[in-house]
């Protein structure tokens, strides 16, 4: 299987590289002891550091650094003991000091790798080039007044963490799956909170063409991206806009786009030319940022279990495919939940592919249509486990544990409670599923003629009848099995 | 190096500084002299040399991750030419 794009002439592949902007999860900035909170009334949490006032210096928060140290673990990344603050030179009216403090020629984190897993159960490997750590700019707003534009700097100077790839990706579906599972990964270590619509993680893509086999083609590079839906149209656009000039016989040029969310387009930054002039040098304000193998050892060892380790877990214990348990592990409370769920019964471990199942398609369903996720969820993990454990029984049957948990879901009782109530036991006693086929087959002479001339599809039309009169109670197995020997007999 | 005329008008665009044909001039000059000072430098051999980033030996001072809740709107605000409701107001930013 392979990727490509049909062409005109010849089968075009994409080249995609991300770079991921992380807010770091903290309480206050990078360089200064300004809130970091979302949402506040503008200007509001900007000290003079972050204004840029003369004279002001800024100072490092010690636990961004070891949230970016962490998660440089948590990417299989080389910990550089020996990092440098750079100035990034630009003009802009959000971005006080008329340059960024970030990390160039010698970044925090260097070289590591995250793997993505697809359904079909293979998995790839994406590489990752560096993270380093950087200033977050402030806010414009231009869609206000038609002649001014309107700056908040409550953003300005909170701790970012620009996680560089390798150009290993080759889809749109790729790149999606990448940034989820970099997302993951940063949730599990909560070194940021993941939230996209707050812009807590966005990314800039970079992408080209090529002939299958050929060098990189010039690429483009699409800035702000934030979510994943629009990551992947906009790779979609820009792919199939490039080939359309190649195969007019055009040449690329190298360009920063920005993605016109509601029309799906992208088109080229104004300014253009001065685009990559950042004259970056080393921030005479910021001695060289060391770290010590003792302290990175101390930072290792806090690090929580990440959705890889996770997964191969729930692979060994619990014999799940390696799709099962990526889905399982992809969000921390999907995980913690699936953990709850099947230890709250000692029996559930035999059932985990069961549970798996109920969490990822019953239940997510229903949280969905309810806007709802599992941290909020009606239903808590020892009750689900409690609703699959009669399943696992065959107290109740599949179908009507369905209903149990929309009952569940909606009135907040257990899955026995509301069984009790509404009388929901299977039937699992042989004479009286018995009756009810001998019922169904005496109301039926011409079906059962028709049967035992050779329509076999209709055992389920007896299926259905029995299973009606039992209201859908009796052992789906049990009542297949009996029936089957009763229509036997009488040949 | 030499810094021409495009190179002046490069920097000052750069720099956001508006120059009129004598301070470009002027300022090809005094650019030209310094980097010509500078480049005296050239005759000591820096082959694998670090640049130095720094000239203090001391370790780069840290701060605990604590935030103060003082709201600095109004301070903040309080030399901008313009102003609207809590936002910096400045010229349109098209892009």
């Amino acid at each position: 299987m392979n990727n490509f794009i049909k062409g005109e002439k010849h089968d075009w592949e994409m080249v995609i590289g991300l770079e991921i902007h992380a807010q770091v999860k903290s309480n206050s900035k990078l360089f200064s002891s300004s809130s970091t909170k979302f949402g506040s009334s503008p200007n509001s949490q900007v000290s003079l550091v972050d204004a840029a006032m003369p004279g002001m210096l800024p100072v490092i928060n010690k636990y961004c650094v070891e949230q970016a140290v962490k998660t440089g673990v948590g990417l299989n990344a080389k910990i550089n003991n020996y990092s440098v603050f750079d100035r990034k030179n630009y003009f802009y009216a959000d971005l006080p000091q008329g340059y960024q403090i970030s990390q160039y020629k010698y970044p925090i984190v260097g070289e590591g790798k995250v793997t993505i897993d697809f359904k079909d159960g293979t998995s790839k490997d994406i590489r990752i080039v560096r993270l380093h750590l950087e200033q977050d700019a402030g806010k414009s707003l231009h869609d206000q007044n038609p002649s001014k534009t309107y700056v908040d700097l409550n953003r300005s100077g909170v701790a970012l963490m620009e996680i560089v790839s390798e150009p290993d990706i080759r889809t749109p579906d790729e790149a999606g799956m990448y940034i989820s599972k970099i997302r993951s990964i940063l949730m599990y270590l909560d070194t940021c909170d993941g939230n996209m619509q707050e812009g807590s993680l966005r990314a800039d893509v970079n992408i080209s063409v090529r002939k299958p086999g050929d060098d990189y083609g010039t690429r483009c590079e699409i800035k702000n991206l934030n979510s994943i839906k629009f990551i992947k149209q906009a790779i979609n656009y820009e792919a199939k806009r490039q080939i359309e000039i190649l195969e007019s016989g055009g040449t690329i040029e190298q360009n920063t786009m920005l993605f016109n969310t509601s029309t799906g387009k992208t088109r080229p930054m104004r300014n253009k030319e001065e685009a990559h002039d950042y004259r970056y040098f080393p921030d005479p304000d910021l001695l060289p940022l060391e770290i010590s193998q003792e302290e990175i050892g101390k930072i290792k060892s806090s690090i929580p279990e990440l959705p890889d380790e996770l997964k191969n877990k729930f692979i060994e214990i619990y014999k799940l495919s390696n799709y099962d348990a990526s889905v399982l592990t992809a969000e921390k409370q999907t995980s913690d939940y699936f953990n709850e769920s099947i230890n709250s019964d000692p029996e559930l471990k035999n059932h985990a592919k069961i549970v798996v199942n109920w969490i990822t398609s019953e239940l997510f369903s229903l949280l969905n249509k309810n806007n709802l996720d599992l941290n909020n969820s009606p239903v808590s993990p020892e009750n689900l486990g409690q609703l699959i454990k009669l399943i696992s029984t065959n107290e109740i049957s599949g179908k009507i544990a369905k209903d149990v948990l929309e009952d569940m879901f909606s009135s907040g009782k257990t899955a026995k409670q509301i069984v009790d109530e509404k009388g929901l036991q299977q039937v699992t006693d042989q004479g009286e599923i018995a009756k009810v086929i001998d019922e169904v087959i005496a109301e039926n002479p011409k079906m059962v003629e028709q049967y035992l001339a050779g329509k076999d599809k209709l055992l389920g039309f007896f299926v259905g009848q029995a299973m009606k009169l039992t209201k859908g109670k009796a052992n789906p197995k049990m009542l297949n099995d009996i029936l089957k020997q009763k229509l036997n007999k009488k040949n | 190096m030499k810094i021409n005329k495009n190179t002046i008008n490069k920097i000052a665009r750069l720099s956001r500084i508006k120059l009129d044909d004598k301070e470009s001039e002027d300022y090809i000059k005094d650019l030209n002299s310094i980097l010509d000072w500078v480049e005296q430098l050239n005759e000591v051999n820096t082959e694998n040399v670090e640049p130095l980033s720094n000239i203090s030996s001391s370790i780069l001072p840290k701060r605990e991750d604590v935030s103060n809740d003082t709201n600095s709107s109004e301070e903040i605000l309080e030399n901008a030419p313009d102003k609207l409701e809590g936002f910096f107001a400045v010229p349109k930013v098209v892009e």
